[in-house]
Formats: structure tokens, C-alpha cells, sequence
């Protein structure tokens, strides 16, 4: 077996509440140094808990040291190796980035300190989104969702405010138009956050091409009440939309605008502007573009850019640049949506991402897009003979394969996907987008040599192999894992989201 | 790599975006700072920010705590940073056995049944509660608290701005700072929820054992909301006095101010609307040689298999900071975060009776219980006076309410932690005592 | 070969139902569950819930999916299969018996025969799956 990876003694780890000792500390604080009020003037009984926490840890600091290290030992991470998860961007998370945003001054700054106290964080949340502005091509940038679902729903909350404020619906009318067109091959989070703004979503098709279908598209948009159109750009079968300009026109003119999802703007950044395109409004994820780390799910930052003509009604508070130089916080629109979060948004990831733009440099962000496509083409270009590929077109930084011929052996998505854990990988993002059966959805990104992505494909190669000669293999795959495959069905039928001491779970 | 396939120059990448589009030129971006060129820029623009290198007794919703050392050493490390949302169960153990237990701590704390993985933070886990009661009840009224976090409340507003919600504010009494049960009168059969916060924006605790009663007798909800949760150290859990709901901001738990973010949303319910929560949910599973695992659960609730029709549009939640939050409770434990809580406590009233006692100050909602913040009345306007602690004392004083409520011009919100030792109190009232 | 008992009607959404008098019991057929995989849950509406022909009168979830149910005739809720709760893989197991979803009270008898009989729900049934 040609893997990068080889089974390593891990160690068992029971949960910490099957740790915990009675008695036992893990900390240390400071004396009280008030003199103490005595407990029910301090607050009566009736407000105070009775259960003295019962059932919470009492453990010692390595007690807790260990078991954290040896649960984060069954993790696959960026920096073991290559995460070719399609549409999520795993690029490698640097740790300059970690280092900055752990300097005092940001880390202990209090979000409602005045100003006047905090110029400098105000300067580096205005200074990225001037930075974000010219990299998408749009006017204005607010930096205040917390990740991409987030920056979607404002976005579109955007979007339907100034249709109502353009067509004159007022408060409480039923608004003219509610319709939001979605591509079927769109992230699920698309109509979610459409379904929250108060659209009906109508969903567009895609050509056998891959690529949305104008005639569906114009057939929408006739058949009237549009207020826009979501679109993933590249899109999520990682082909870059050619039409993308006369989508935009065809919208337009049918009175709506084009929200654009910025997953997968990895592709583009330094070589093509969403707003150049005809884009209105767009979401960005800083933790999948600009490299902020995922963090086993978040947190994520989704900033929100768009066009001159829909500024007024981005969220308060903007950061803005006064006359004076100073930076401020202006409330003073009177048309935004509001707010969407406490404070300014993930102001963390804002840190990382400045220092991400930094370092890079224009060049630097220019060159890191060309290899991610690069990448991807070698990919799509070395497993096109072993996985069927169901479009032709050249891809973006992403390409999609599917399981057609090793279905024939009762091999599926998920058998290949698990066998690839075998071989020191993580699998790609599997069954998705849905507009292709048994999707295999591969991103590389820039933050992988040549040697890697050549194991990489020798190993898919590898698993094609097995899948025709001894689909057993991989059907019962992983088989170095600390655990097989998990009976996630029994886990949905009886959930159990809680761990509860044992004589209690045993009455429950 | 090129050549490989096919191409001669990286432009022929780039073939499938039309050409009017395609850049020619570099972006109007800075060129490349080598690594000690960021940090020394960086480190520049942090020093700008007078507010993070002083004593502080600013909270209203972001708290400065200690956080034990382990717990960014931990977070630190590859394998959890730099992971994905554990959505490979076999190579994705750590992250999933840590949120399982991060949900239990939830539950623990706030007396509920089960948590969910995380929201966003305290502001959007209230707007969610609310999406939520209606989702529950099907009714779509719901009466939010005068006393609730203001930008919680304008958080809310807009999310619920277009899901035929009618948001009823019941204002907070004047004299006790709490929420003014009258003005419930609002409550009917078509109310979904009551919404309120305990500890409240000042500091006072509500009386949740009445208001779920009062909500339960009409078949709603009460969603109660927590912005300090160091609190539920000392003051009963919510879900002991009847709460259906129970949503907090967790920054508290060892998370840095970071000016704002990112904090982590907390939300909790009983077992019976498990179904109905926002959000990831990890489990219990085992394979099949029987070893016990955990699992992303309950998926069908979410956006990627229900799209428009699932409970929230929520992807990315908070995973690394639930990770820190779950370290910390985890070091402090069951003691520990009784002593803290404690410490809070006994420090905000030491705080609170030198202030009270000082010539021209007032304590409004004196005789409410409260747990670590408080409002003090001052002589002078706030504003002015906090500006001049800054200044002259080096202190952050607290906030001017007039930043939320214009007419309260003299009135600030005042928090102590355990972090703040006696010196630091002690200057903080000799500051107010000799600038006023 | 999925099942089709002879003795019921079926719809175009996979629903059967048995009709005694003027009571109906509904369920989902065999070529559903196998369709769906694994059930992991059943949401059934309430007792005395109003449901018309053709509409959805609840939802039927395996670990990666949700279906609405759709309800072949209007009629009355009488009665619901509390036991799914506890037990959803019934409806893997025993589609027709032991995982019968509620029981209604028809409004209109009549439309029952515009529904599938066996042998057409089998002809039905392999026209799709082509």
C-alpha cells in the first residue's frame, strides 16, 4: 500500500467526567482581598443555586493538559497534510497570524471602550475593509457577520431593503418582489438564509455543462417578482460561470440584483473582480480565503461587500475615516438593516486576515490563486482517467469527479472517500454539490507541494484500483483508524447529546 | 506543473473568465511585509489602543476574566486549531469528544437538557431563541425585556424583520431596574415567548421563577438570556426556575475582549424541542465492534439537507472558542468556578457599598439583588467624568449609559471581576471621588 | 422486490392506505423505506389535525435526508402510531403492519378510487425506477 500514513499507537481517553476525582483542582486564584459581605445580603437564597454543580469536573491542570493532548491526537489537521475539501478552502493557517492577534492590544481591548481608546483597532478594521473593497471591486465593506451563512443573510436582508426603499414598499406591505432565484447546485445555507430575509426561493438549473441555464434563468425572471439572484462564482462544480455578465444583465433588467456567494473566491482574488462582473453584493469567508484557521468548525468571519448604490443600508455601526484622520464608528444610516451582532463583527479573524493581505502582498495574493488553480488542474487533469468527471470544462480551483464507474463494484462516494483516510488523507467534500450523483468535490488549494498532490493522486489512483480488484477493501474502509465506520442512525434514532452520571442515566 | 497540463503560462489558467474581466494589473494592495516588518506595524497599531493596557471595570456584555495558561496552549495546537467541522467521524474524534463535552457543561450550568454546538455569540443566540419559540408554539408574538443587552435587542429586530414576528418590548421598572411585570399585560395566547436577561443590562437579577409562571400559564416560552455567565456559579440555574430556553454569551469562560469578537453563543433546551434547536449537534455512536464514538447528529434539522426549511441558516458556528470555553470550565471545574463566581461577587459589592457611600453618588437599583455589575448615579455627567478617569487616573471606569440611553446622562455601568484587585477599587473611587 | 399487499390503495407519493368503512390507516410502502434507508424519525401531525388530499401531513427522516408525507385523502385525524417515537425503524421493518403512521376519519370515500390498486402501484413503481 503506497500511503503517507501508518497506524501509531494512540491512547484511550475516557471523557473528563468519568475523570473527575472529588477534591481534585486545576487552578489557583488570588485570595479574596474585600472584606466579605456575608452570603444572603450578597443575594438572597431564593436567587442562588442548590446543586453545588454537581456533576462538573474536579480535575488537576495535567489531568486536563493530557486529556486534551490525547483527544487532539485522533484529529486530522492542516498541518499534518493536504485537506482537499471542495468549497471549504483549506489553506494553511499561519502562525504569524496567530501571533498578532494575540498582542495585548487587541486581545484585552474591550469593544466599548471609546474611540478614542481604541484608534488602532478602528484603523485595522477600516484598513481591511478598504483592502476587501479592492479586491472584490465594490465600493463598501462591512466586516460585522461572524461567518459565511451570516454574511449571506445580510446580504440578501440588503438586497430586499433597497428593493422596498426603490419600489416604495412600506412597513408592513407585502413587498412586490420575493422571489430569490437559486441555482440547484448552490450550499444549503443559500436558502436558508433567503427563507430568514422572507423570500420564496425558486430554483434555477444548471446545464449538462455545468454552468447555470440562461433560457431557465430568463424564464424566471419573466414569469416576474424577482428580487435576485444567489450565485457561487466560480461555481460549487468548481467552473468559472462564462455567462457571468449577461446573468447579471438578464437579472438587472429584470429589476432584481445578483447576490454573490464568496466561497469560492480563491479562485479569483488578484485575477478577477466580482464587481467588474456586475455583481451587486457579496459575501466573503476570511476563514477560507484569507486563510483564518477553521477552528474544528468556526469561528468563521464573513464580511460583506457591495456596491455604492447599496451602501446605505449595510449594518451599523460602519467603521469610517473622519476629516481629522481619526477613525470612528458612525451609526448615522438611517436606511441600514441594523445590526446583525454585538460590536463589530469577529474582530480576531479581521486581525489575521490584515496580516494574511500583508504578508502576501498584491503579488503574493496574484501568485498564491494561480497555484490553487493550478493544483486543481493537475488533479482533475491525473484522476480524468480512473474517475469519471461529468464536465469537461477546464475547473477552477476545484474540480468534481463522481463514482460512476466504481459503482459498477458496488463501490460508492463515501467507500472511496473513507479509503482515502487510509492513505494519510482527509477525504474530499463528498455528495456535494447535489446536482451531481455521487460527488467528489476536490480543492487542494495553494498550500500543497507537487510531492503531496502526486501522493495524493496516486493514492485516488490506488483506491480506483482496489475499488475493480477488491472493492471489499474499500467498501469496509478505514481500517487504520482508532474506530470503523460509526452506526449513525442508532445515534439519531436515541440521541444522547449529554453525558449524565451513571446511576441517573441508568433512571432516565 | 504548467507544461503538465498543457499550459504555457499561468494567464492560460485564467481561460475561462472572459477577457474584459480578467485583470491585467496587480491590486491596490500594499506589497509584501517580510515578518518582522507585520509585527513591528502590528504591534504599533495595538499600542494605539489605550482602553486594552489599563484596569478596566467595563462589561455590559464583554467581561474581562482570567484565562488559565493551559487554555491557549491547548487551543494551540495544530490538531485542533487547524481541523475542519468534524464531519468525518473516524479521523475527527477530538473535536467531536470536546463538544460533546462542551454540551454537557452547557446543560450543567444552565440546568437545561441538551445544548447545541454553539452559536455565533449572546447577540444572534437571542434573535435564534426567538425564531425558535415561534417554530415551538406557532404563535408570533413575542415580549422581549426593556432590560435585554440594546444591541441584542437590535440584533434581534433585524433578524426577525421579516418573519411575520411582532417584537413587543415590556419596559424595566425605574425603581427596581427589573422587568416591569405590568407591562406584561401584552402576555396573551398568541404570545410566544417572553425574553429576558438575568443578570439584566444592569446588573439586576430577575425574578425567573414569576415570569416563567407567568409564561407558562399562557403557553408560552420563557427564553431567558445570559450575558455574564461566570454568574451561574453562584445564581440559580435557569432552567431550576422554569426557563424553556436558555441562551448566553460564553466570552466569559476564558475567551479574550478581542474588541468584540469572536465570542460564542450558548443555547439550551429542554429535551422535548431538541428537534427544533439551531445549530450542530454532537452524539453518541459506536461502531461496529462496539466502541463508542460521537457524531455530528440530528443533521436533518440543518441547512445542508433541509435548505429553506431548516431551523436556522447557521453553517460555521464557534468551534475553537467552545474549545476554550470547554478548557476553561474544565480547569477551573466545579470548584473553581464557584470561587470565581464568588469573588465576582463579593468584589462588585465592596465596589458598589465605597461608591454608594461617596458625597453626590447614588446606587438606583440598590435594593435589587445583582451579581458583579451595578449602576452608580453620578454627580456630574458620565461621559466627561469617565473620560477624565481615563485620562488623569488611567482607569476605564464603566460605560456611560447615554451611549444606549440618551436621557440617563449621569448614570454609568460599573463591573468588577476577580480580576480587579483592591487597589484597583480603591482608585477607581478615590478617581470618582476627587473629579467630581 | 418491494411488497405491494393486494388489499390496499396506493398514491403517487409511496403512501398506502387501508380502508374500513369509513376509516382509513396510513402508511408508507416498502419501495419507500428501501428508498429512504435507515428511518430515524417520524413526525406525525395531531389528533383531530384536519389533512386534505395530497398534502403533507408530516415528515419521515433518515441520518442524511427529510421527506415530507403526503396524505393520500382528506379526512379527520383519529388516531397516531405513538409507538414510532420510540421504534422509527419499524417503518424499515414492517412498512405495512407494525409501522401504520395514523389513522383518519375519510371525508370523501370517493377518493379512494382514484388511487393506485396493487397491481398499478407495481407498474407505477417500475416506471420510475427505470
Amino acid at each position: 500500500m503506497n500511503t503517507k500514513a501508518s497506524t501509531h499507537i494512540t491512547q484511550n481517553e475516557a471523557l473528563i467526567f468519568e475523570r473527575s476525582q472529588p477534591g481534585r483542582k486545576g487552578y489557583m486564584l488570588p485570595a479574596l482581598d474585600v472584606n466579605e459581605t456575608p452570603i444572603d445580603e450578597l443575594l438572597p437564597a431564593e436567587f442562588r443555586r442548590t446543586d453545588d454543580l454537581e456533576g462538573m469536573p474536579e480535575v488537576s491542570e495535567v489531568d486536563v493538559v493530557r486529556h486534551f493532548t490525547r483527544i487532539s491526537t485522533w484529529n486530522y489537521n492542516i498541518d499534518l497534510g493536504m485537506y482537499p475539501l471542495g468549497s471549504c478552502t483549506m489553506k494553511y493557517n499561519s502562525r504569524l497570524n496567530e501571533r498578532v492577534a494575540r498582542i495585548r492590544g487587541f486581545a484585552n481591548l474591550h469593544p466599548l471602550a471609546s474611540e478614542e481608546d481604541s484608534q488602532g483597532a478602528l484603523q485595522l478594521l477600516y484598513e481591511l475593509q478598504q483592502h476587501l473593497s479592492e479586491i472584490t471591486g465594490l465600493a463598501a465593506v462591512s466586516l460585522q457577520p461572524a461567518a459565511g451563512a451570516h454574511g449571506e443573510m445580510t446580504g440578501v436582508m440588503i438586497i430586499r431593503a433597497f428593493l422596498d426603499a426603490r419600489d416604495g414598499v412600506g412597513e408592513g406591505d407585502r413587498p412586490r418582489r420575493r422571489v430569490m432565484l437559486i441555482p440547484d447546485s448552490a450550499h444549503g445555507t443559500n436558502p436558508a438564509s433567503a427563507h430568514l430575509s422572507g423570500f420564496t426561493v425558486k430554483t434555477v438549473r444548471s446545464t449538462s455543462e455545468g454552468q447555470t441555464d440562461l433560457d431557465a434563468l430568463r424564464e424566471l425572471c419573466a414569469a416576474g417578482d424577482v428580487a435576485g439572484l444567489m450565485l457561487t462564482n466560480p461555481n460549487t462544480v468548481g467552473l468559472f460561470e462564462r455567462n457571468i455578465r449577461e446573468i447579471c444583465q438578464i437579472v438587472h433588467d429584470a429589476g432584481g440584483l445578483v447576490y454573490m456567494d464568496g466561497a469560492n473566491m480563491n479562485a479569483l482574488v488578484g485575477w478577477a473582480r466580482p464587481g467588474d462582473m456586475g455583481v451587486d453584493v457579496i459575501h466573503l469567508n476570511l476563514h477560507k480565503t484569507f486563510s483564518t484557521p477553521h477552528g474544528g468548525g468556526g469561528p468563521g468571519s464573513g464580511p460583506c461587500c457591495c456596491t455604492k448604490e447599496l451602501e446605505p443600508y449595510l449594518p451599523v455601526p460602519r467603521v469610517v475615516r473622519a476629516d481629522d484622520e481619526r477613525y470612528r464608528l458612525d451609526f448615522d444610516y438611517p436606511q441600514s438593516i441594523g445590526r446583525v451582532k454585538a460590536f463589530y463583527g469577529n474582530f480576531g479573524m479581521a486581525v489575521r486576515a490584515l496580516s494574511y493581505i500583508e504578508t502576501h502582498g498584491a503579488d503574493g495574493l496574484r501568485e498564491a490563486t494561480e497555484a490553487a488553480v493550478l493544483n486543481a488542474r493537475v488533479i482533475a487533469h491525473e484522476l480524468a482517467s480512473e474517475y469519471d468527471k461529468p464536465f469537461d470544462a477546464a475547473p477552477m480551483h476545484e474540480v468534481v469527479f463522481t463514482d460512476k464507474r466504481q459503482a459498477r463494484k458496488g463501490v460508492h462516494t463515501l467507500d472511496i472517500a473513507k479509503r482515502l483516510i487510509d492513505y494519510g488523507f482527509h477525504p474530499m467534500t463528498i455528495y456535494f454539490p447535489l446536482i451531481v450523483q455521487g460527488a467528489m468535490l476536490i480543492e487542494p488549494t495553494e498550500s500543497v507541494g507537487r510531492q503531496e498532490i502526486q501522493q495524493f493522486i496516486e493514492a485516488m489512483r490506488a483506491i480506483a484500483r482496489e475499488a475493480a480488484e477488491m472493492p471489499d477493501l474499500v467498501t469496509g474502509a478505514p481500517h487504520t483508524t482508532r474506530i470503523g465506520r460509526l452506526d449513525e442512525a442508532a445515534a439519531a434514532r436515541k440521541p444522547v447529546l449529554r453525558w449524565r452520571p451513571e446511576e441517573k442515566a441508568a433512571v432516565a | 506543473m504548467l507544461r503538465s497540463v498543457g499550459l504555457n503560462s499561468p494567464e492560460e489558467l485564467f481561460d475561462t473568465i472572459p477577457a474584459d474581466i480578467l485583470l491585467r494589473d496587480l491590486l491596490d494592495t500594499p506589497s509584501a511585509l517580510s515578518e518582522p516588518e507585520l509585527i513591528a506595524r502590528f504591534e504599533s497599531l495595538a499600542a494605539k489602543n489605550s482602553a486594552a493596557h489599563r484596569p478596566n471595570f467595563l462589561g455590559a456584555g464583554a467581561y474581562s476574566h482570567y484565562q488559565p495558561t493551559i487554555v491557549d496552549s491547548l487551543i494551540s495546537r495544530s490538531e485542533f486549531f487547524t481541523a475542519y467541522t468534524p464531519y468525518q467521524p473516524e479521523i475527527s474524534q477530538g473535536t467531536l469528544q470536546a463538544i460533546f463535552e462542551f454540551q454537557t457543561l452547557v446543560c450543567q450550568l444552565t440546568g437545561m437538557d441538551v445544548a447545541n454546538a454553539s452559536m455565533y455569540d449572546g447577540s444572534t443566540s437571542v434573535a435564534e431563541a426567538v425564531l425558535m419559540a415561534e417554530r415551538v408554539t406557532r404563535r408570533r408574538k413575542v415580549v422581549v425585556s426593556g432590560a435585554l443587552h440594546p444591541e441584542y435587542l437590535h440584533v434581534a429586530d433585524t433578524y426577525v424583520a421579516h418573519a411575520g414576528i411582532d417584537l413587543v418590548r415590556a419596559d424595566y421598572d425605574e425603581q427596581s431596574g427589573t422587568t416591569n411585570f405590568d407591562e406584561l399585560g401584552a402576555l396573551d395566547d398568541q404570545t410566544a415567548a417572553i425574553i429576558v436577561q438575568s443578570p439584566n443590562f444592569f446588573g439586576c437579577v430577575e425574578d425567573l421563577q414569576s415570569l416563567a409562571e407567568r409564561a407558562h400559564k399562557v403557553g408560552a416560552l420563557l427564553v431567558v438570556c445570559v450575558t455574564e455567565s461566570i454568574s451561574l456559579g453562584l445564581l440559580r440555574e435557569p432552567g431550576a426556575s422554569g426557563a424553556d430556553i436558555v441562551v448566553a454569551e460564553g466570552q466569559s469562560f476564558g475567551v479574550p475582549l478581542s474588541f468584540g469578537g469572536p465570542y460564542l453563543g450558548l443555547f439550551a433546551t429542554r429535551e422535548k424541542y431538541a428537534r427544533q434547536l439551531p445549530g450542530r449537534l454532537v452524539g453518541v455512536a459506536a461502531d461496529k465492534e462496539g466502541r463508542r464514538g460521537f457524531v455530528l447528529t440530528l443533521a436533518t434539522r440543518e441547512q445542508h439537507i433541509r435548505r429553506e426549511k431548516a431551523t436556522s441558516n447557521i453553517c460555521t458556528n464557534e468551534g475553537l472558542i467552545a474549545l476554550m470555553a470547554t478548557i476553561y470550565l474544565e480547569t477551573f471545574g466545579r470548584r473553581g468556578l464557584q470561587e470565581v463566581a464568588m469573588q465576582c461577587a463579593q468584589k462588585a459589592a465592596y465596589a458598589a457599598r465605597r461608591i454608594g457611600e461617596l458625597e453626590g453618588f447614588s446606587l438606583p437599583y440598590s435594593a435589587t439583588p445583582r451579581f458583579n455589575e451595578f449602576v452608580v448615579r453620578a454627580p456630574v455627567a458620565a461621559e466627561g467624568l469617565l473620560r477624565r478617569l481615563a485620562s488623569e487616573r488611567n482607569i476605564t471606569g464603566g460605560l456611560a449609559l447615554s451611549r444606549y440611553f440618551p436621557e440617563r446622562a449621569n448614570d454609568i455601568l460599573v463591573c468588577v471581576t476577580e480580576t480587579n484587585p483592591r487597589s484597583e477599587i480603591d482608585a477607581l473611587v478615590q478617581g470618582l471621588a476627587e473629579l467630581t | 422486490m418491494a411488497d405491494i399487499p393486494d388489499d390496499l390503495h396506493y398514491s403517487k407519493d409511496h403512501e398506502w392506505i387501508r380502508v374500513e368503512g369509513d376509516n382509513g390507516t396510513i402508511g408508507i410502502t416498502d419501495h419507500a423505506q428501501h428508498q429512504l434507508g435507515d428511518i430515524v424519525y417520524v413526525e406525525l401531525p395531531r389528533v383531530g389535525d384536519s389533512l386534505e388530499a395530497g398534502g403533507v401531513f408530516g415528515q419521515v427522516e433518515s441520518v442524511k435526508a427529510a421527506n415530507d408525507l403526503y396524505s393520500p385523502v382528506s379526512g379527520e385525524v383519529t388516531e397516531l402510531n405513538e409507538t414510532l417515537n420510540d421504534d422509527p425503524e419499524q417503518v424499515n421493518k414492517d412498512p405495512y403492519g407494525a409501522a401504520w403512521m395514523l389513522r383518519l376519519r375519510l371525508k370523501d370515500a370517493g377518493e379512494v378510487d382514484k388511487l393506485m390498486n396493487a397491481a398499478e402501484y407495481e407498474d407505477y413503481t417500475k416506471k420510475i425506477t427505470e
